[in-house]
């Protein structure tokens, strides 16, 4: 189906793996589209509950593929055409989306971590704002997410100096969800991917169409969502079966409907 | 309905007629039939006393993609002229009933200039909308640079529709083409119950306000003025009226029979 991802489907869980292991997964043309396509299939596949990216080899993503910049290139046009449509695509994914972040996630390659909703984080795993060191800024949404995940002040100190975050650090400011280690990466990745991709997708879906808003909402507007919010997820079946496992003292068996 | 349609779906929902476009195979694409099936649809609920309100929707994915390409596709200007088409659209601003247009998904070309024929919009969060024709070597027939442009303005419109790009939900919001966003989930429900109170106000009164706020658009505000004044003293010679004024001083609730 892909050149440059894979992409499996397993237990509920879609894995998109990038795969250019020997330029450290770097992103192209081709890459950034086949994310992006794999993300909408798995947005559309019904038996997906969760989503995982991660990379193939010993990075994560290293960002865009620096052998193909040149001087006539227009920067500008590269993330409206390549970039954007992909997170984009991220974005209006109501299914969790989790980074496992296995190595290095570099300049884009943050980025895209970024806009995920959880990142997990071996210990070989590094983040680093490397736009500047070339004299860029950062860009696919790093300025976005970065703060409203870690704060205005960190995420001014990360981008403008560019230093290379370990795992450990980027765990304490609440950038990585939780550190797996190396030895169980595989299973911790599938264990925390297969629990959210079990859970009531619907109001998943909702709390993070709402997180969202809650960033550029009154409080007036933000109680109307909520309103909208609870009466969809009030009419899913998960709900039903959520309040009838609690009446019956059971645990509840979700379908993601 | 005295008549079965191909094209679309009609339904009556207590005091709602509801029409409902149904090719959703196509993403609902407008064609001459559908036009004039709307059309016929409106004005049976428009003669139908027991119908207060209309409200305009799409099946499927979309409100409506756009029109029909097929069908233009062979057209020449002589037989366009001939065929008239355009005079079911003129006789959808005569309906005299409020309508109320759901979109979600989008509501392209053709299918923009049918939204704009309501009297209000409500949207998905994520419809688009959007006048398209540009790229095809066209442009919108059926209103789309009239109508357009008197709700929003030459400035705007002009942008869309020599760019031909898409118009987000908050965009539509911000200037002014929509009356409100919903979650997409919730739309149809939330637009119901807005034409559920819609259709329990005084029907003769409805009638004449919808009347008048159409000629502000057309008329000049002296014209404007003096036939708002006629509609406004008109209504006085009403039961509602009476009943209205009564049951405000008699601090009850007024039993309206739109007569």
């Amino acid at each position: 189906m892909f050149e440059t991802v894979l992409y499996e489907v397993r237990n509920r869980v879609a894995y998109i793996t990038l795969n250019r292991p020997d330029k450290l997964n770097a992103f192209t043309k081709e890459l950034n589209k086949e994310v992006q396509s794999a993300i909408k299939a798995a947005s559309r596949d019904k038996s997906v509950g969760a989503l995982v990216i991660t990379g193939a080899g010993r990075a994560f993503c290293s960002g865009e593929d620096l052998s193909g910049v040149s001087e006539e290139m227009d920067h500008g046009e590269v993330l409206r055409k390549r970039y954007n449509p992909m997170l984009i695509e991220l974005d209006r994914c109501e299914k969790p989306v989790i980074a496992a972040v296995n190595g290095v996630a570099a300049g884009a390659g943050m980025s895209l971590a970024l806009a995920c909703d959880f990142r997990l984080a071996s210990d070989k795993a590094s983040f680093i704002e490397a736009f500047i060191h070339v004299g860029l800024v950062p860009d696919a949404g790093n300025l976005y997410h970065l703060p409203r995940i870690i704060g205005h002040a960190k995420a001014l100190e990360l981008a403008v100096f560019g230093e290379k975050l370990p795992a450990e650090k980027a765990k304490e400011l609440g950038l990585v969800t939780e550190m797996i280690p190396a030895d169980t990466w595989e299973e911790g990745i599938a264990a925390f991917a297969e629990r959210l991709a079990n859970m009531p997708t619907v109001a998943i879906g909702l709390i993070k169409r709402n997180l969202k808003a809650s960033w550029h909402s009154n409080l007036e507007d933000f109680l109307e969502r909520d309103a909208q919010a609870q009466r969809i997820a009030g009419m899913t079946v998960d709900h039903r079966e959520g309040v009838s496992a609690f009446l019956e003292k059971r645990n509840a068996v979700f379908k993601g409907e | 309905m005295n008549r079965s349609f191909e094209n679309i779906e009609t339904a009556v929902k207590g005091k709602i007629g509801l029409i409902e476009l149904n090719r959703p195979k196509v993403l609902n694409a407008l064609n001459r039939q559908m036009v004039t099936e709307i059309l016929e649809a409106m004005e049976q609920y428009d003669r139908d006393p027991d119908i207060k309100i209309i409200v305009l929707a799409g099946k499927g994915r979309a409100f409506a993609a756009g029109a029909d390409i097929d069908e233009m596709m062979d057209a020449d200007a002589i037989s366009l002229e001939t065929l008239n088409q355009f005079t079911d659209w003129d006789r959808l601003a005569w309906i005299k009933k409020p309508i109320i247009g759901a979109v979600h998904g989008f509501a392209l070309g053709g299918a923009f200039e049918l939204a704009l024929c309501c009297d209000m919009l409500f949207a998905s969060e994520k419809a688009e909308f959007g006048f398209p024709e540009v790229n095809l070597g066209i442009m919108p027939g059926a209103g789309g640079t009239q109508r357009l442009t008197k709700l929003v303005g030459k400035t705007k419109a002009m942008e869309w529709v020599l760019s031909g790009k898409r118009i987000s939900a908050t965009e539509a919001l911000h200037f002014g083409i929509i009356n409100s966003t919903f979650a997409e989930e919730v739309l149809m429900e939330e637009t119901m119950k807005f034409a559920g109170n819609i259709a329990n106000q005084p029907p003769l009164a409805v009638r004449m306000i919808k009347e008048s706020i159409h000629k502000a658009v057309d008329y000049s505000l002296y014209e404007g003025m003096q036939y708002e004044r006629k509609n406004f003293y008109l209504l006085f010679a009403s039961e509602d009226q009476k009943e209205g004024m009564r049951a405000f001083k008699e601090k009850r609730k007024p039993d309206f029979k739109g007569k």
